[in-house]
């Protein structure tokens, strides 16, 4: 996904000038390209997040649309305040760039996690907080941004994310895209664990256990949209899947959405639920021992429906 | 505008009935060499202005004293000062215009200063950038960040000043973290550095002018005391967030020249 994400970036900054990315010295292998093609809108300043976002916000004053790259739990946290004082209070259009969201950096250990990332990002009214599902997706979603005033968060997973076929790419605003019909239960997720979504609710299917939709939140909103409620009220049972914390994030979104639209469907939220989860591995064994694992979620969607859970 | 801002201050915190007072007396010389002095179209809307940070938020009321001197400000707004729903708070926001940066939270301001600078480079604005910090905020690894990455990328079109009175909110700074030589640790960096009278405009005017070495951001490390031009709270730590009465604010201003 971060391929697709620098791809991306140099197909908007041939046509748009104000693009301009910067890295506090990560992204090997990934950024240069964009590097040697736009060397007057590329910068690495060190590692020093708390200043590239403050850099970035300056830039930003004189006209720049930066995009300022770390792993997602640098990007997140070490410049938090930065990002709150400079792009989110002078609505600047500044995008953050967290590569790696929830535990594609898992055997690097606690430190390279990001499981609150979204949530924090989300506390913030004034930041678009986006998290594509697949490349495709962050393609249309990066062109998308170009027209947003204001700041953004962009969690994309590391490498090897699988593309979604029946997403086709498609992004919106504050618009969930339903990538699997089906009358029993909604799952809806975000980010790259989609992927395990759509393995669940394919194994329920053909199992014969239960009919699951499948559905992607790619734009984690302050407050539930019209067309979330909507979609959720089609369903009974919904099952939230998220790589991260749930208190806040999409788990929470889903739980605001239901009520703030006086819906009648049950919840469960699959996502992080204890300090950091498992301790380290790859994102295959971490998604599995938090519960995240397409067989994990296959389990709680079926309990749900089953009045179970 | 040295004289005009010191009266304002007394006159509105008394108002105001809000602290930091001694902050905003101890940078008036170093507000009049930049906003009567050295700066191009301040505070204006013009693209080619040079720009300015106040690193150090808490100092606002001496912004809008030079706001209202240049006329970008009128009295009945700075009379506003920390009132219900007025843009003029105990730190600076870019809601009111002639501010660009909103500031407050220490260390933060030179890396946009340094942001403007590059920005403004890259697009051929021959406009010059100035941060105005503490020298508390000196704490602040941040600024150490921006310090290197100013000095990389030779950005001549930024000078920080840096108000060096020594005290801190709960002491001297010599005390809570020692930083002997600070003119010397910015020329370590790469910096222009020195040494000034932050109380001698026309000294600090000498000093502001563009810089003489073109490759290298400038430093000015100006020795300032905090309160000055009132005797009762020269350089005491209380006057950091004391609040005045009627009765000190009259003894304030008899010791004050006349406003001209």
């Amino acid at each position: 996904m971060r391929t697709a994400l620098i791809d991306s970036l140099m197909e908007v900054a041939a046509e748009d000038e104000r693009v301009f990315l910067l890295t506090a010295d990560l992204g090997w292998g990934v950024v240069e390209r964009f590097a040697e093609r736009y060397p007057d809108r590329f910068l690495n300043v060190g590692v020093a997040e708390a200043n590239m976002a403050g850099v970035a916000t300056g830039l930003a004053m004189t006209g720049y649309v930066p995009f300022i790259y770390s792993i997602a739990s640098f990007a997140s946290m070490r410049c938090y305040e930065q990002i709150r004082n400079g792009p989110v209070l002078h609505g600047l259009p500044v995008r953050v760039v967290g590569v790696g969201g929830g535990y594609a950096y898992g055997h690097a250990g606690p430190t390279h996690f990001a499981l609150e990332d979204l949530v924090i990002a989300r506390a913030q009214p004034a930041m678009t907080v986006l998290v594509p599902a697949d490349p495709p997706q962050v393609r249309t979603l990066v062109r998308a941004t170009m027209g947003l005033p204001g700041p953004a968060y962009i969690r994309v997973g590391k490498g090897g994310n699988p593309s979604l076929p029946s997403l086709h790419g498609r992004f919106a605003f504050g618009r969930p895209e339903v990538v699997r019909e089906g009358r029993d239960a909604l799952i809806l997720a975000c980010g790259s664990v989609v992927h395990e979504a759509l393995i669940a609710a394919d194994r329920l299917e053909k199992e014969g256990r239960s009919s699951t939709a499948v559905a992607v939140l790619a734009h984690l909103t302050f407050a539930p949209t019209a067309a979330l409620i909507d979609l959720l009220a089609r369903y009974a049972c919904v099952v939230t899947l998220e790589e991260g914390y749930t208190a806040g994030g999409l788990g929470s979104l889903a739980a605001e959405a239901i009520a703030q639209g006086g819906l009648r469907c049950r919840l469960r939220t699959c996502g992080v639920t204890r300090a950091f989860g498992p301790v380290s591995g790859s994102e295959a064994y971490m998604r599995a021992a938090a519960g995240l694992d397409a067989a994990s979620v296959a389990r709680t969607t079926e309990a749900l429906v089953a009045g179970r859970a | 505008m040295a004289r005009a801002l010191r009266r304002w201050i007394i006159e509105q915190s008394l108002a105001s009935n809000v602290g930091h007072i001694g902050s905003a007396l101890g940078i008036v010389e170093i507000m009049t060499a930049l906003w009567a002095g050295v700066m191009k179209d301040p505070g204006t809307g013009e693209p080619g202005r040079d720009r300015f940070v106040l690193g150090k938020g808490h100092a606002a009321l001496a912004l809008y004293g030079a706001l209202r001197f240049r006329g970008l400000l009128d009295a009945d707004a700075f009379h506003t000062y920390c009132g219900d729903g007025s843009a003029l708070g105990v730190h600076p926001e870019h809601a009111l215009p002639g501010v660009d940066v909103s500031t407050g939270s220490l260390g933060q301001a030179l890396s946009i200063g340094c942001g403007l600078a590059l920005g403004l480079r890259k697009k051929g604005v021959g406009a010059r950038i100035y941060a105005l910090l503490s020298d508390a905020e000196l704490n602040e690894g941040q600024v150490w960040e921006a310090a290197m990455f100013a000095a990389h990328h030779r950005l001549s079109n930024l000078t920080v000043v840096v108000d060096l009175n020594g005290l801190q909110a709960l002491g001297r700074t010599r005390d809570v973290v020692a930083l002997p030589s600070p003119a010397a640790i910015w020329k370590a960096f790469g910096w222009d550095a020195r040494d000034v009278d932050g109380h001698d405009v026309e000294a600090l005017v000498g000093a502001l002018a563009p810089p003489e070495v073109p490759d290298r951001p400038r430093a000015l490390v100006a020795r300032t005391v905090l309160g000055k031009g009132v005797p009762f709270m020269e350089d005491r730590l209380e006057w950091h967030y004391r609040n005045l009465t009627p009765e000190l604010a009259r003894e304030a201003l008899r010791h004050l020249d006349p406003e001209p």
